[in-house]
């Protein structure tokens, strides 16, 4: 592995991440290791965007419906858990469960699958009409859930305690951070591993000349869906933590405003870029304590940022620090 | 006579009122360079486009290696061994020259569907990538993102990743054009020798380099074959003459 100024500022940043957790309960403010988690797993989350809009190009607007989906399967399967009532699915019921591997395998499954059967019929536009049938899709999510009464409606669902992992106590909040911390870096090598594979490679052609991909062979429709499913299966994992570390899932995490902010998130750290949504993630977060805390309008300070990173720092945060990307 | 390669008959394409391929039938034998000839606007790319199935005829069959593929897509097509270069080249411009050609024998191999292991340390890929590029003279420039070559070496970038194809046939839209002299006079030698591994169905509007390499010409006015044949047959056709060659060449 040879390592580039890019691979170095990742490196950097992955671990100023690692130690605000513990600045935090050193300092005797244990809030900022809530932040810190918060900063994994937007991070994780927008990680799965990326390898669908960074290295395939594809503005998904509607990955809520992904995070969404991981948050609900957190959601259900410990409120069936803590309540004892089995999911009845006519033929066969299944019981409940609290263990977060197997939520976390349920996320990972259903955000697959419905990423297969949105982007099965999104990926036939390009453009304009592929953000919009996107945002249609996870509207469509949104509002399913707004109106199932079962688990919480509008009102959403809590998760009474927090669900557990083997061997680890995940009601400590610093257990909970290594745990999204270390699913973030798993993330992340699964980005570099895809990026740099034939795999990847066929990506990033179809996002730069897919006609040209096409005449040698390759057909971009495959490659852009087996794309979108992995990143939606990422992107629900994420949402399956975040559910655990409100305790809370509501249709919120479902709308457009989220799938909005992953794409804002990328655009701060670098669109394609190893460490962009980890970088998006930790100014985003930064953003909305600091200045939320100084203004409810923080958001137009956010839009201010966004507007400067849009015109002069095309590359984000990692593109500003370590130039532009190469590619052997 | 060797079976044709390629096979077109009665190919028909219309654009509104406009045929763009009226009853186009041509075909394409081993070891030979077919050359297809017209004034601008007569249709040559349009053909070529429904040829590599970028566009689908109206009506007519493409035979490629004795098989229909008309209902074949492009990418099928490419991996049954039909290569091709653009008439505005066609790349990806992030992507070295290397890579370019990677793509190419990653194809060629079979599976795009590999997420592990680093395309550059894969000898497998690098290796035949280089020998293809190493072809057509551009080793020097393996490294160099497509987007920065010079106009020369991206057409010469194209004939490295349809020979890293194995194609079985080349279908080269315009190979000379903007090259300099020099750069005519290279790719003429080197198109010469491809035709025995691969026939060569040659759109140009070279016409030194068209008579220098074909051994079959055929003639596209309007959307139609108006003269096919060997070099001289088409020189000497008067109807030729008239229509495209001017009446003094």
């Amino acid at each position: 592995m040879n390592f580039t100024r890019e691979t170095w500022i990742s490196l950097v940043l992955v671990l100023v991440l690692l130690t605000i957790p513990y600045a935090a309960l050193q300092l005797g403010n244990p809030f900022y290791v809530t932040l810190a988690t918060r900063m994994a797993i937007l991070g994780l989350a927008a990680v799965g965007l990326n390898i669908a809009l960074g290295l395939g190009g594809l503005v998904s607007f509607g990955h809520a419906a992904f995070f969404g989906i991981g948050g609900y399967a957190a959601g259900i399967l410990a409120s069936h858990a803590f309540s004892g009532q089995p999911l009845n699915f006519g033929l066969f019921s299944v019981a409940g469960t609290n263990s977060m591997p197997i939520i976390w395998m349920v996320a990972i499954i259903g955000g697959g699958l419905l990423a297969a059967a949105i982007g099965a019929i999104s990926l036939r536009t390009s453009g304009v009409y592929f953000i919009m049938i996107t945002l249609a899709f996870a509207q469509m999510t949104f509002y399913f859930a707004i109106s199932w009464p079962a688990y919480g409606g509008e009102d959403g669902l809590s998760i009474f305690v927090r669900n557990g992992f083997p061997g680890v106590n995940t009601l400590v909040p610093i257990n909970f951070f290594l745990i999204c911390y270390a699913l973030l870096i798993g993330g992340l090598l699964v980005f570099a591993l895809l990026r740099n594979s034939r795999f990847g490679a066929a990506l990033q052609a179809a996002r730069q000349n897919e006609v040209r991909l096409a005449s040698v062979g390759i057909a971009p429709f495959r490659i852009r869906l087996a794309a979108f499913v992995i990143s939606g299966a990422i992107t629900a994992l994420a949402g399956a933590l975040y559910a655990d570390l409100n305790r809370f899932v509501s249709p919120s995490m479902l709308s457009w405003h989220m799938s909005g902010e992953f794409i804002v998130l990328i655009i701060l750290g670098g669109v394609g870029r190893l460490a962009g949504p980890v970088a998006g993630a930790m100014l985003f977060v930064m953003f909305e304590f600091i200045l939320g805390g100084l203004t409810e309008r923080w958001q137009l300070f956010l839009g201010l940022v966004l507007l400067g990173v849009v015109l002069f720092a095309r590359g984000g945060l990692i593109g500003l620090l370590a130039g532009r990307a190469r590619h052997g | 006579m060797a079976e044709a390669i390629l096979d077109i008959r009665d190919l028909c394409k219309n654009f509104g009122a406009l045929k763009a391929t009226e009853n186009v039938s041509l075909d394409l034998r081993p070891g030979e360079i077919h050359a297809l000839i017209g004034p601008n606007g007569a249709g040559k790319s349009t053909l070529i486009h429904q040829i590599a199935g970028t566009l689908r005829p109206d009506s007519g069959a493409i035979d490629f290696l004795g098989h229909p593929v008309g209902h074949l897509g492009t990418a099928e097509r490419a991996r049954l061994g039909l290569g091709r270069s653009f008439q505005v080249s066609s790349l990806v411009p992030e992507f070295s020259a290397l890579r370019n050609v990677m793509l190419a024998v990653q194809s060629r191999q079979g599976s795009s569907f590999r997420f592990f292991r680093p395309v550059m340390a894969d000898a497998s890929l690098v290796d035949p990538a280089m020998g293809a590029l190493t072809r057509v003279g551009l080793e020097d420039r393996a490294r160099v993102p497509a987007a920065e070559l010079s106009h020369g070496e991206r057409r010469q970038l194209e004939i490295a990743i349809a020979l890293a194809l194995g194609s079985k046939a080349f279908m080269l839209d315009e190979p000379m054009a903007g090259m300099g002299l020099e750069g005519s006079r290279q790719l003429t030698a080197f198109l010469d020798r491809l035709r025995d591994e691969a026939p060569i169905l040659l759109v140009e509007h070279d016409m030194d380099a068209v008579f220098a390499l074909a051994d079959r010409i055929s003639v596209l006015v309007y959307g139609r074959v108006i003269a096919s044949g060997k070099v001289d047959e088409i020189r000497n056709d008067k109807e030729v003459r008239r229509a495209y060659l001017g009446d003094d060449a």
